[in-house]
Formats: structure tokens, C-alpha cells, sequence
């Protein structure tokens, strides 16, 4: 394998319901930084049904060149149509990096693919770096639970590949007006050769604010004791109008549902402002909110952990402050205080 | 009669787990060794599987020999057979080269009795890539189905499998041809405790070990560090936060600084339909 073949960095673009995945614009940012670093040019794949129109997005987050396979068969996402038209890009290509959003559909084509090629993959990387001269890809990212981060490199194969957490890498400004260019592409694939079908696609309409979207979170821990009295939690999110979050403890007694989950197996998010309420703070759910603007803690143990990740810590009783704190911000809300803003 | 092989895997409890502050490096010996949780509901989910149309379930690990204690906790939820890889030609493997291994392994196994489905986990707790399985399949030519969270039908006659897979904002209802692998999330079932009888056959149980000698058509180059392309090259403890300021008083002293200091920074909201926060 003669490396001085392999040149560029990739993202995988993802598209969801016609729509750019906002992961794929982050790494088009983080895959600017390297791009520039090497000297190199930065690429988007973009696979889908009617999707080539959305090349010129990608240009304006920092795309020089989009690849684009568009065509009724990526209609759905399917493991075996994707990975083929990755894997033919590739090999006309050669790209020296391809970076994935570590959601189900990148770490899916990606495992898939690093093995089909063959070559390294890093899984939900946070930081990335890459040596200027020799092009090796600095991946770093949490294991054993988040208890240690490792970096890991790929030193004997190309392209090196690593997905990366969504929320955790910057999208650049967008830039109006800037162009690129498109390289069309098809894959040699045909509908018989899939053996899988996607037969429906549900979505959960229940999630009124999503929390890796909201500006503030309000989250809410096994401190709460029940699911009547994480109650509280629900009531000051709407009075801020707020998304609920809840350490995985609390999913997993039932008192809210999945989706609801920060941290390390939940999702990451990054508010303005994060409210951890009766939750210890266990380094997988510090990972998964320590890049929030402001974090504050409510708990009665001043020895919680969370107090170390937070910017202010109020020590006492959820029961208490949270009520107290939902009727002075009602207060604000309506004028009562407005002399301070 | 289906036949399914489940993957598993022993782990270190990452709740229990102390890092040596000095080395950095992880205290393995302040860690019990654990079946790896999302593995339990892999091997669940076999056992529900037979139930319900009726097979064979056998469990597969790589590992070090004390492994096998694993493979026995498998035997307790209901799995029918253990087999094990383990061999110093292993260790240090990637998920490139375990799932390599693992694919030999399973490759094996089918000549005993074809295998028509392969559950794994979604991800490990002390590697935590999720990208094993995927390997495996790959390395099988079968269709990989990742964060299954039902298995909604398995048509033996006519060779499919219907399962919902699991997305963000919700999920997927996918068919596949079998045979194919399956990933699994927790939520797929609660793994019960075990019968006695079950425990009894456990304690009995001895799985079949096999060394790399024993398996067919193995390029020793990809296997273990040889056969990895990654290579863990830093590890570190995350940087701890040093904390922020505790606001002191009472219950309503402290509420009320905790107001003046978001006003103070403008970080008051627009609340209804409101665009956020200023900062
Ligand atoms: C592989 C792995 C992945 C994990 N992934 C995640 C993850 O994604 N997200 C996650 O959150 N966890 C995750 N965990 C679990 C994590 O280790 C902790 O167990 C969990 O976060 C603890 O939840 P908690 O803080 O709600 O509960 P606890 O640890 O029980 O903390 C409750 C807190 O509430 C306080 N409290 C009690 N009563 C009151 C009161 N009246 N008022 C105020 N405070 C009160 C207590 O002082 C305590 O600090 C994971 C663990 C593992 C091993
Ligand atoms: C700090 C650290 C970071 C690492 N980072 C990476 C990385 O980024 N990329 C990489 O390729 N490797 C990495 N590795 C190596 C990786 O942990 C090993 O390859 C490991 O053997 C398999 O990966 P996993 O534990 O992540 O399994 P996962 O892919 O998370 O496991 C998924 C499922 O595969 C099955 N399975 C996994 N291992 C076995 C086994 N030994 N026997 C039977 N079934 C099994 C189980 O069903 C499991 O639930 C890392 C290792 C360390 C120590």
C-alpha cells in the first residue's frame, strides 16, 4: 500500500428525512482543521435519493468537493447499498481520512466498510488531531465506560477511519455563496442484490423539545426518589421551556423514557445552560453534558461529584430549592423583576 | 430448527473499576470480571427465540481462559452450548482482527451445525465500539442488523427475519434474508433469574476450548496484534473539572443569587417561543 495515493479528507454525509444530519456538518468543521493542517482538500459523500441539490450547503460548511450518489435505490439507508457505494468511492479515490457521526446509521456503514476495505476504525472519537507530515490521524476517545480516554492511531493502512460523537466538534460559520465542486458518481449495485428491506419507518412523535437540541436542559437523577417527585424536573422545564434530560438510573427505573438519557450510552448535549438535579455525577453522565455553557447542580450531599463539573452549585433539598426557583423565575417571567435584565 | 450462535464477551466492571492515579493505567484487579451486560440480553434473546419456534443455542467467547466463567453465566440464562477461542495469538486483538477470530471460530461451529442466526451485543462495556458484530457479518457475507431492539418474526421455510431497528428519534421495521446478524440493544428484554436447574447445569458445564491450531484456514497474520490495524497508542485519565462557586445561605438565599447571577449575565430566556438564551 503506497500512501502518497491516498489524499483528502472525507465525511460521510448523512441525510435524514431530506435533511442534512447536524453531526455532518460538525465534522465538516473538524474536517476543515485537518484538511488545512495537511494541505489537502476536504470532501463530502453525500448518498440518497434527490439529495444533490444539498451539495451546495455542504460548500458553505466548508466542502470543496461533494461526491454524490443519487439514486432511488439509497432511498432508505441500508447497510449493503450504502457500504457499496462508499466502498467503490473509495477505492477510485483513495481518501487519507473518512470521518462518520457515531449515530446508528455512521457507526453502521462504518464498521461495515473498515471491514470490507480492510482497514482501522476508531469508535466515538472526541478529539481529533493529525501529524502535518506524515498524515497519521490522531483519534482520541473514552472506554471503559469513560473511566480512561485512549488515542488511537492507524498506522499501517489507508484510508483511516474513525466515527465521532455527535455535538462534540464545531460546525464552521456558513459562508453564503461559497461553491465547490460536484462529482457525480454511480454505483454498480442493483435492488436484488440487497437482501435487506426497509418495510417502515416509525418516529416518535411524544418528544416535545429534543434534548440535544434544546438551549437549556433541565435534568433529573435517581436523587428524585420516585417518578412523582421527578416531577419537579418536568415542571421547572416548562416554566423555562426547557427539554428534560435524566441520568441513565432514571431510565432505568422507568421514570421517564429512553431518549431522555445524557451521557456516555445516552445523548450528548450541549445547552446553554444545564440544570442537574439530584444526580450524582458519574463520569458517564459528565460526558455527556460537560460541554454545556453553564452547568448547574442542585444536590444535598456537598460531597457529590457533580459539584466538580458544574459552575454553580446550590447544596440542599430538590424539594425545596427546585419549587423556590420555579416561582421566582414565574416572577421574572412575568415583568415582576425586570430591572435586572 | 434454528440454530443460533450468540457472541460474548467477559469484561471488567466498569462501575467498580479504580484507575491508578499515578499510572494512569486501569486497576484490573479492583474490577470483577462481569458477562459483558449487553451480552446477557444477546444470549436472552436466543433463548426467547428458541422458545419460541424452537433450536439450538450456543454461546461463543474469545478470551483468556478464565473466560469460561462467562460462558456459564450463559448456561444459566439457557444457552445450550459454550465454545470458547482462546490462544496467546489472540491477545491484542482489534475488532478488526476479534472479529476475524470470532468469524473462524463460528465457521467452525457450522460444520458441527449450520448456523441460520448470529446475536451479539451492541457494544462491549470496556472497548465499547459496537463494531464487532457489524465485522462479523461482513467477514460472513451476511446482513448486518444493528440496535435491534424486537425481533418482530423469524420465518424459518421461507428465510427471513422482520426486526425493528432503533434510531434516534425512533425506529425502523426491517426485513432481512437469513441468515443474518443481529446486534441488540438492552431494551430488546429483561433477562430473569436464573432457574435452578439451569444454575445446576451450569456449575457442571464444561464449554469446548479450541486454539488457534484447531481452527481451519487461519492467515495467523491477522490475528491478534499482528492482525490489528489500530493501535491504542496514549491513554489518560479524563481531566476532572476543578468546580464553580457554591452559592451559600439558605434555601431562598441561595435561589435567589442564583437568579441574579443569570440576569447578571444575561443568560435569562425567552421563555414562551422564545430563540434561547443570550450569552
Ligand atoms: C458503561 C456504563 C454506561 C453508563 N452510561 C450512563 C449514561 O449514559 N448516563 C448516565 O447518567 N449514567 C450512565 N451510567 C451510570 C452511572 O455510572 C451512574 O450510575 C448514574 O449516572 C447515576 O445516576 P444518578 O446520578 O441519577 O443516581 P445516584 O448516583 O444515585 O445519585 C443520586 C444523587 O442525588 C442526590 N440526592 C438524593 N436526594 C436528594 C434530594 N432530596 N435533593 C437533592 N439531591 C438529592 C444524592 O446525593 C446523589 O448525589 C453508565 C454506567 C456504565 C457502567
Ligand atoms: C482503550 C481501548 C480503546 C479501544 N478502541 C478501539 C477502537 O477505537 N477501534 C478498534 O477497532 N478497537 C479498539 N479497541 C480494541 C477493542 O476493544 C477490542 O478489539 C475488543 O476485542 C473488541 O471490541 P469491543 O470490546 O469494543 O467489542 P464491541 O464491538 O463493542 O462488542 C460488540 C459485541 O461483539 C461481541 N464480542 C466482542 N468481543 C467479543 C469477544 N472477545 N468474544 C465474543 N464476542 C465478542 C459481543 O457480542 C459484543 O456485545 C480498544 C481497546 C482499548 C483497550
Amino acid at each position: 500500500m503506497s500512501f502518497e495515493d491516498y489524499s483528502g479528507i472525507w465525511v460521510f454525509i448523512e441525510v435524514k428525512d431530506g435533511e442534512i444530519v447536524p453531526v455532518s456538518l460538525e465534522l465538516l468543521g473538524a474536517g476543515k482543521e485537518l484538511a488545512d493542517k495537511r494541505g489537502t482538500e476536504l470532501a463530502g459523500v453525500l448518498i440518497g435519493e434527490n439529495v444533490t441539490h444539498l451539495a451546495d450547503t455542504l460548500y458553505e460548511y466548508g466542502a470543496d468537493t461533494v461526491y454524490v450518489y443519487d439514486d432511488t435505490i439509497f432511498k432508505n439507508y441500508r447497510t449493503e447499498s450504502y457500504m457499496k457505494a462508499l466502498l467503490e468511492c473509495c477505492q477510485k479515490h483513495k481518501p487519507e481520512v473518512i470521518l462518520y457521526g457515531a449515530t446508528s446509521t455512521g457507526k453502521d456503514l462504518a464498521s461495515a466498510v473498515a471491514t470490507d476495505l480492510p482497514t482501522g476504525l476508531t469508535a466515538d472519537s472526541t478529539i481529533l488531531d493529525i501529524e502535518k507530515d506524515t498524515g497519521l490521524l490522531l483519534a482520541s476517545r473514552p472506554a471503559f465506560g469513560g473511566n480512561i480516554m485512549a488515542t488511537i492511531l492507524c498506522k499501517k493502512y489507508r484510508p483511516q477511519m474513525a466515527t465521532v460523537r455527535p455535538k462534540v466538534m464545531k460546525a464552521l460559520t456558513p459562508e453564503p455563496g461559497r461553491r465547490g465542486q460536484l462529482i457525480e458518481e454511480t454505483a454498480s449495485i442493483k435492488e436484488e442484490d440487497i437482501r435487506t428491506k426497509v418495510l417502515e419507518i416509525v418516529q416518535f412523535t411524544t418528544q416535545k423539545v429534543r434534548i440535544d437540541e434544546a438551549d437549556i436542559v433541565v435534568a433529573g437523577g435517581k436523587g428524585l426518589g420516585s417518578e412523582k417527585g421527578f416531577q419537579v424536573v418536568h415542571d421547572l422545564a416548562e416554566t423555562l421551556g426547557a427539554a428534560v434530560g435524566a441520568s441513565r438510573d432514571v431510565v432505568e427505573a422507568g421514570w421517564v423514557e429512553h431518549h431522555h438519557q445524557v451521557g456516555q450510552t445516552g445523548l450528548t448535549v450541549t445547552p446553554k445552560i444545564y440544570f442537574a438535579i439530584g444526580i450524582s455525577g458519574a463520569i458517564q453522565h459528565i460526558v455527556g453534558m460537560q460541554n454545556s455553557g453553564l452547568i448547574i447542580a442542585i444536590n444535598n450531599d456537598p460531597e457529590a461529584p457533580i459539584f466538580q463539573s458544574s459552575h454553580y452549585g446550590i447544596v440542599g433539598d430538590a424539594f425545596e430549592i427546585v419549587p423556590l426557583l420555579i416561582q421566582q423565575f414565574k416572577q421574572v417571567f412575568n415583568g415582576e423583576v425586570v430591572d435586572h435584565v | 430448527m434454528l440454530h443460533i450462535v450468540a457472541c460474548i464477551k467477559q469484561v471488567p466492571d466498569t462501575k467498580i473499576i479504580k484507575m491508578n492515579p499515578k499510572t494512569n493505567t486501569m486497576d484490573r484487579a479492583s474490577a470483577p470480571a462481569i458477562l459483558n451486560p449487553y451480552d446477557a440480553h444477546a444470549v436472552e434473546e436466543a433463548v426467547r427465540l428458541k422458545k419460541r419456534y424452537g433450536g439450538t443455542v450456543s454461546v461463543l467467547t474469545m478470551g483468556p481462559p478464565p473466560a469460561v466463567k462467562a460462558i456459564k453465566k450463559c448456561i444459566e440464562i439457557g444457552a445450550d452450548e459454550g465454545y470458547m477461542i482462546s490462544d496467546r495469538a489472540f491477545a491484542g486483538a482489534d475488532t478488526l482482527a476479534t472479529s476475524y477470530a470470532l468469524t473462524k471460530a463460528i465457521e467452525k461451529i457450522s460444520q458441527i451445525q449450520p448456523v441460520d442466526l448470529i446475536i451479539c451485543g451492541k457494544m462491549t462495556i470496556d472497548g465499547d465500539t459496537g463494531q464487532v458484530g457489524p465485522g462479523i457479518a461482513r467477514r460472513l457475507d451476511m446482513p448486518p442488523l444493528t440496535s435491534v431492539n424486537k425481533v418482530k418474526e423469524i420465518n424459518i421455510e421461507e428465510g427471513y427475519a422482520v426486526v425493528h431497528r432503533k434510531l434516534e428519534d425512533g425506529y425502523e421495521v426491517i426485513q432481512s434474508t437469513m441468515p443474518c446478524l443481529m446486534s441488540v440493544e438492552k431494551e430488546i428484554n429483561d433477562v430473569p433469574y436464573s432457574s435452578m436447574t439451569n444454575m445446576l447445569k451450569a456449575a457442571r458445564y464444561q464449554p469446548v476450548i479450541w486454539a488457534v491450531a484447531d481452527l481451519e484456514d487461519v492467515e495467523r497474520t491477522q490475528l491478534g496484534l499482528k492482525g490489528s490495524p489500530t493501535i491504542v497508542s496514549k491513554v489518560w485519565a479524563p481531566t476532572k473539572p476543578s468546580g464553580g462557586e457554591m452559592l451559600e445561605g439558605d434555601a431562598v438565599q441561595q435561589t435567589e443569587k442564583l437568579l441574579n447571577l443569570l440576569l447578571e449575565k444575561k443568560e435569562l430566556f425567552a421563555v414562551k417561543g422564545g430563540s434561547g438564551v443570550e450569552l
